[in-house]
């Protein structure tokens, strides 16, 4: 799949956060909130970058990320006009229940996967969003704009997950539960919801991230681990995730 | 101008063209699909099956490299049995021709493997004595010509479909190993499997990969595999699978030009899915556009 580059422009000037846009110009634009494009950072890169879809929209795709080496740095280079080369939208990703009641949970670029779904559960979702510092705060007026709360903490007031254990007992306390969690960010803080959703009993899916190669589920690289019977297996981040259910995975 | 015969024939199996994938690249054949079908290569190597089912190594489990990469896999793999029941035979309903890669603890798991694939519908056996990236197994048996020669004969001995034996590149001779394998009764030879190396992230100051080493494929192996396909056609009189950084037509074209007489691709699939079929087509274009009628015909004799 390939498309033409709109825009990829800084989100912050004094920070490494992009919101690339391109159109496609060959191929379908069938993805799924959750789903992760396999783009391709041009020549002299034996692999591809995994980058999860921010949101899709008349053909237009819209891949935030942050540049954290030579493969991303590359990316940040691409221009208007450019190309942009990907395998097609892959992998599992959010379920959508658009009737629920929905509490989104994201941590610093994780983020980006849930955008889409403020856009699509509306005022029927809150959100809390973590990041490292008062000064790294993005995209918040956007999740603002769709969902009916949004809260934001910074690392220096502590962890996304407090926000997340304040919104469930409120839940809680006035009778009205949230039906479902989806939640992307760091494992540790990933964990910790996990752990949350047990406690309030609230179905929770996770959207994990994995050092990956082939990205269509045949090399067996990205894997992470999934409980199986008493133990766990190993399963493919690129076709058997990117997101599982939190009660799936084997925490360490 | 003559259209050449593009079809190649290993230890008798026909393939229908010169290009292969390169086992552990395409899993079971299924995930490549939706790009194209696996009966347009002239084979597909599955993903190494063992006797039991192995859960691979703890992730990181890749590592991209300068021109190429690392993996530590492990062989992850479901185990024979449910691979012949529920992997091989969709594979063989397609037409494809299927070369099965096994791999055991043991002579003994070798052996018992081995016989379980051979009476299935697959084409050929290769033989995985190289993987660089489980501590039983795997490299143990293909670093020493003795041992080279024992797993090779054990299995020869058990089996009727042809037997290609894979060599590893992480030794001092290649031609010596390559020796033990014909002699040990081999009926064609795969090389190079990956080198073995490292990557440090010196951001968190340790290896990379959980498994610390990992085993390096891509362009940037090709000159050695080249290399090594070279020498060893010059010193057994066995069919040769060239492999290692295949990754364009030209690539092709030296594995192929130094003895090789099919190439498999591999890592080059994680960048371009497309990359055999483009390369099955260069392969076309260049033999009709240079006067070659086979490509046998390219291998240069001195």
């Amino acid at each position: 799949m390939t498309g033409i580059v709109l825009s990829n422009n800084k989100i912050l000037s004094y920070a490494n956060y992009y919101d690339l846009r391109f159109k496609i110009t060959e191929g379908e634009d069938k993805a799924y909130p959750g789903q992760f494009l396999h783009i391709s950072c041009g020549p002299g890169f034996t692999l591809r970058r995994p980058l999860s879809i921010c949101e899709v929209e008349g053909g237009v795709y819209r891949v935030c990320y942050e540049v954290r080496g030579r493969g991303t740095e590359r990316l940040s280079k691409l221009e208007p006009g450019d190309i942009v080369d990907t395998l097609p939208p892959a992998g599992r990703g959010f379920s959508l229940r658009e009737e629920c009641r929905a509490l989104l949970v994201g941590g610093g670029i994780g983020i980006y996967p849930l955008l889409w779904l403020a856009k699509l559960y509306g005022k029927r979702a809150d959100a809390m969003l973590g990041f490292r510092s008062r000064a790294l705060v993005h995209m918040d007026a956007e999740f603002a704009a769709h969902c009916e709360n949004v809260g934001v903490i910074t690392d220096e007031d502590g962890f996304v997950t407090r926000l997340a254990e304040e919104a469930l007992a409120m839940a809680a306390g006035q009778g009205r539960q949230y039906e479902v969690i989806h939640a992307c960010g760091p494992k540790p803080m990933l964990r910790s919801i996990a752990a949350l959703a047990e406690r309030y009993g609230v179905s929770c899916e996770v959207s994990l991230e994995e050092r990956m190669a082939c990205g269509v589920g045949a090399c067996m690289g990205c894997v992470c681990k999934i409980k199986s019977g008493g133990a766990y297996e190993y399963k493919r981040v690129c076709a058997d995730g990117p997101v599982f259910d939190a009660r799936e995975v084997a925490w360490e | 101008m003559t259209m050449p015969d593009m079809s190649v024939d290993i230890a008798g199996v026909k393939l229908k063209n010169p290009v292969i994938t390169a086992s552990g690249t395409c899993g079971y054949g299924r995930e490549y699909l939706t790009f194209y079908a696996p009966e347009e290569l002239g084979a597909i190597t599955v993903k190494c099956v063992t006797l039991e089912p192995r859960e691979g190594n703890p992730p990181p489990r890749v590592a991209e490299t300068p021109g190429g990469m690392l993996n530590a896999i492990g062989l992850q793999n479901p185990g024979a049995r449910y691979f012949l029941e529920n992997e091989l035979p969709w594979l063989k309903s397609r037409g494809a021709t299927v070369i099965v890669n096994i791999a055991g603890n043991t002579v003994e798991e070798y052996v018992k493997v081995a016989e379980l694939i051979d009476e299935s519908s697959s084409d050929m056996i290769e033989l995985n004595i190289s993987c660089p990236n489980v501590k039983k197994g795997g490299i143990a048996f293909g670093v020493d010509p003795a041992a080279v020669e024992a797993v090779t004969r054990a299995v020869k001995g058990a089996v009727k479909k042809p037997l290609i034996v894979k060599l590893s590149p992480n030794v001092t001779d290649i031609t010596e190993i390559a020796r033990a394998a014909e002699a040990g009764g081999a009926d064609a030879l795969s090389l190079i499997n990956t080198l073995l190396g490292m990557k440090i992230d010196v951001k968190a100051r340790k290896p990379l990969l959980a498994n610390m080493t990992g085993g390096l494929s891509g362009p940037a192996v090709l000159p050695v595999a080249v290399r090594m396909v070279w020498q060893v056609s010059r010193a057994v009189k066995l069919p040769i699978i060239g492999m290692g950084g295949v990754h364009d037509t030209e690539s092709a074209l030296e594995m192929l030009m130094a003895g090789a007489d099919a190439v498999a691709v591999g890592t080059a699939m994680f960048y371009d899915p497309y990359a055999p079929i483009k390369i099955r087509d260069g392969l076309l274009r260049f033999c009709r556009e240079n006067g070659y009628r086979s490509p046998s015909e390219l291998k240069i004799k001195e």
